[in-house]
């Protein structure tokens, strides 16, 4: 009898008030009514007007201009490119040219922002003010005004092309850009690729065995010598086999400009100098803050269980540093590569200058061509965080917390 | 049991006194030259300065040209020395590198701007000082009015309650559009009404004066029935302060001419953009931030979804939509300046930014804080405003100005998409022939430099300086 008497009547209602307006109830529920509405207004809206704009405006709508001939020149492309290739072609050389400037940037961005953040670190008064000075400068100019620094200020003060500063007869840095040998594969790059591959995947069995053998019965394996010997030998092994696996074609200047080897434009070079010092500030930031995450006991520890400098490094501090380390500095990667697109400003053609840019204007698809560029740096940011919680979510796994 | 095993025979001989710890010698033997490693590195940073501030003060001071009136000052051929930094090149662009095209007659009007700016910010800036909540009301609200009318100029020529009618009219009509029937003709009456009131106004000859005259009356008289005496004097202020500024700024006739934004320039973009960007987007970020932590699905959804797009697109691609997209999605007949437009799509990516922030602080706020204002019979947004709020935006404010700063750094971008702020201006200043010499770069780079990196700096410091204070319970 009590107990059919104390069974929540409004079961059902409750239940009901909960799924429709989750926490807030029915208020919950008239808000999100509202909010859709007040959405499916905006967009319709937004539909009619945009509509009714591109009519007066004669613009045609719709991605069918994606397969039409461009036409216009590109002046550094990965991919084979022509001016009778189409505008989906123009897009994904600048694709390529984002993720070529984001990439060398994201590399040379992590060593110089390792280094000045262990600078930092350091016990030695002066390199740690140096390395200070470096991060509170760099990170308070705008990395525009670097950018154009780089552009106009330096690299444009380089010499001619004549006179320019060169390395061995291969290597030219002049204002013209970068010059330097293009490898050209020959058949022997099969199998030196290949035996690469092999050393690679013999090095990580080695690695796993000897963690193996020492998490077991606590012997430690030199491995070193043996990953040395695969990571050499068998490349060279394939060389004294099969031949040199390419060849290089040298820049030779002809005119007023190199030809052959492989050329960087002086934009490559400035948005890549200028991305990867400006990004470097920050991760300095992050490695320090990693770095002082770990609390001095640890290391303590590791050193009264008589392990060296080098393995409490190695298998104590940075593990739990790059814990810390590792969400941020994907974010510092993920901002590099949407910085990349102030390329614009100095003409490197990048996916925002030919496409978002020059194929804008010439087709005048303002709403497709805006959309697929955002679309594709939304992509790249959701993807990376997306890797990133899986990550994350594998760390806190595995350290048990 | 053993005996005593050892007894010394001899004076052990003193040992050396220890190695100076303090003082300067102590200093640099133990941060600098401690062991062999260190005084590598020791040696490579001396150096490094060395081929740094060595080159860059000859080039600023010494080797630098102060005085001249063209390019021909700047050429080392005509010096017969090394040319450092060409100083007259910057004086000669200086009003340009602040004010770009703004008419050189009203330039008073952007001196005047900055003046006030400074003076209702320093205080706010400063924590001892007393009346924040008024100080920052009249920096949030009263300055950009004030600022809006000095920079742009023009009038009113109407006040709140002839707007108010016309859109309830406006209204009225859609609503009739769509077919829904009003229970009368409300807007007609409302019509009438509003041009009764407009003849009125027109019949005593300061239309402006007499509908002000109305909202305030209008609106004192809600106050005191709804809000009580207090309440009550702080409108009526209000409103007298609201009259002084129409009075001054001879808003009732016409104001002070117009100057288009297209004009604007230099300094006063940056920091138009910057301003406006950050208190725009702080009501965005609350409520974003809000909506982030909502217990209703759909506006939950609604706000993540808003945030990642946002965070996830560079600003350059935020700008090429404001310019291109948004004038298409806008019906025909309506445009907006080039300007507002960059303003909005600011605003909306540095809100979903704040946004994070804003978040982080309010997850900072136990638990416990809403609990107990929910025991008290608080509602939701009273909590929220009340207790939650202002706990958590103290708890942001160092991440707000970072954001600012960041928002700062960011307004170099408008160059690209043809508003000419300070990087702007330079690039445009570079292109005079007249000027044209081998270290004119240089110096034009030096000059904003120094700008850009005094205003971030600053800021950056006085992020420390709050978070110093804020955290003042946690030092021991």
């Amino acid at each position: 009898m009590t107990g059919e008497a104390r069974r929540p009547p409004l079961m059902l209602r409750a239940k009901l008030r909960r799924a429709l307006g989750g926490q807030a109830g029915w208020s919950g529920f008239a808000l999100q009514v509202v909010l859709v509405v007040a959405l499916a207004w905006i967009g319709h809206e937004i539909i009619d007007n945009a509509r009714d704009n591109l009519a007066t405006q004669k613009i045609a709508s719709g991605f069918g201009f994606l397969w039409s001939t461009a036409g216009f020149g590109v002046s550094q492309t990965l991919i084979p490119y022509s001016e009778s290739d189409t505008y989906l072609r123009v897009l994904l050389v600048g694709l390529t040219n984002t993720l070529a400037v984001s990439i060398v940037g994201i590399i040379f961005a992590t060593i110089i922002g390792f280094m000045v953040g262990l600078g930092r670190l350091s016990s030695n008064w002066l390199l740690s003010r140096i390395a200070g000075a470096y991060v509170e400068l760099i990170r308070n100019l705008p990395l525009l005004f670097q950018i154009l620094f780089w552009y106009l200020a330096v690299l444009a003060a380089l010499p001619q092309p004549r006179q320019s500063i060169n390395l061995f007869d291969s290597v030219f840095l002049s204002n013209r850009g970068f010059g330097m040998p293009k490898p050209i594969g020959t058949e022997a790059l099969a199998p030196f690729a290949i035996a690469i591959g092999i050393a690679l995947l013999l090095v990580v069995a080695l690695r796993a065995i000897s963690q193996r053998v020492l998490f077991a019965t606590g012997r430690q394996i030199v491995i070193w010598p043996m990953v040395l010997a695969a990571l050499i030998g068998l490349p060279v092994l394939t060389v004294f086999i099969f031949g040199k696996p390419w060849t290089l074609d040298y820049p030779v200047l002809r005119g007023f400009n190199f030809s052959g080897g492989m050329r960087m434009v002086p934009e490559f070079a400035a948005l890549a100098i200028a991305l990867s010092t400006y990004s470097a500030a920050f991760i300095a930031e992050i490695v320090r803050a990693g770095v002082q995450s770990v609390h001095k006991g640890q290391p303590e520890a590791g050193a009264s269980l008589g392990l060296s400098r080098g393995d409490v490094l190695r298998l104590i501090v940075v593990p739990q540093a790059m814990r810390v380390i590792l969400p941020p500095l994907t974010n510092q990667y993920l901002n590099l590569t949407k910085n990349s697109s102030l390329a614009v400003a100095i003409g490197y053609p990048d996916l925002v200058s030919v496409f978002a840019g020059t194929t804008l204007s010439q087709t005048g698809q303002a709403i497709e061509i805006v959309a697929i560029t955002m679309a594709i740096y939304l992509a790249i940011s959701l993807i990376t965080s997306a890797l990133m919680s899986v990550y994350g979510w594998r760390m806190s796994r595995s350290m048990g917390t | 049991m053993s005996e005593t095993a050892y007894v010394a025979g001899a004076m052990i001989t003193a040992r050396d006194a220890p190695v100076r710890s303090t003082g300067l010698v102590g200093f640099v033997r133990g941060r600098l030259l401690n062991s062999p490693t260190n005084i590598l590195l020791t040696a490579a940073s001396i150096l490094l300065l060395w081929f740094t501030i060595v080159p860059l003060t000859k080039f600023l001071l010494v080797d630098a040209v102060w005085h001249g009136s063209d390019r021909s000052a700047c050429l080392p051929e005509t010096l017969g020395r090394p040319v450092g930094a060409c100083w007259p090149f910057v004086q000669a662009k200086f009003s340009q590198f602040i004010y770009g095209f703004y008419p050189e007659s009203e330039r008073w009007r952007v001196d005047l701007t900055f003046l006030i700016g400074a003076l209702v910010l320093l205080p706010l800036l400063i924590p001892r000082l007393p009346g924040k909540t008024t100080n920052a009301a009249v920096f949030f609200l009263a300055f950009p009015v004030v600022a809006f009318f000095l920079l742009y100029g023009g009038g009113l020529d109407g006040f709140g309650i002839g707007a108010a009618i016309e859109a309830l009219a406006i209204g009225a009509d859609h609503l009739k559009a769509w077919g829904i029937p009003l229970a009368s003709d409300a807007h007609v009456y409302l019509a009438l009404l509003h041009d009764w009131l407009r003849n009125q106004g027109d019949a005593l000859g300061s239309p402006v004066w007499f509908e002000f005259g109305i909202v305030a009356t209008f609106v004192s008289l809600v106050i005191l029935a709804a809000g009580g005496i207090r309440a009550f004097v702080g409108t009526v202020a209000t409103f007298a302060a609201t009259a002084v500024m129409i009075a001054a700024l001879r808003l009732d006739h016409g104001g002070l001419p117009i100057v288009p934004t297209g004009s604007w320039g230099g300094l006063l973009v940056t920091l138009v953009v910057a301003t406006t960007g950050i208190v725009a987007s702080m009501p965005v970020g609350i409520a974003l931030a809000l909506g982030r932590r909502s217990g209703i699905p759909l506006i939950r959804i609604a706000s993540v979804a808003f945030i990642e797009f946002w965070r996830g697109v560079p600003l350059i691609t935020v700008l090429f939509f404001a310019t291109y997209m948004l004038p298409l999605f806008l019906p025909g007949n309506f445009t907006i300046d080039g300007l507002l437009r960059v303003l909005i799509g600011v605003a909306l990516f540095a809100g979903a930014y704040n946004a994070e922030v804003i978040r982080g602080g309010l997850a900072a706020i136990p638990r416990g804080q809403a609990e107990a204002a929910s025991a008290l019979g608080l509602s939701w947004w009273r909590t929220t405003r009340l207790i939650v709020l202002p706990q958590a935006l103290r708890h942001v404010i160092p991440g707000l100005v970072n954001s600012f700063i960041a928002l700062l750094k960011d307004t170099s971008l408008v160059s690209i998409v043809a508003l000419f702020d300070l990087l702007g201006q330079l690039r445009a200043a570079f292109a005079d022939p007249e000027w044209s010499s081998p270290t004119t770069l240089f110096t034009g780079f030096a000059f904003t430099g120094i700008i850009y990196f005094v205003l971030c700096f600053g800021m950056s410091r006085y992020s420390l300086f709050v978070e110093h204070r804020l955290n003042a319970h946690r030092r021991s």
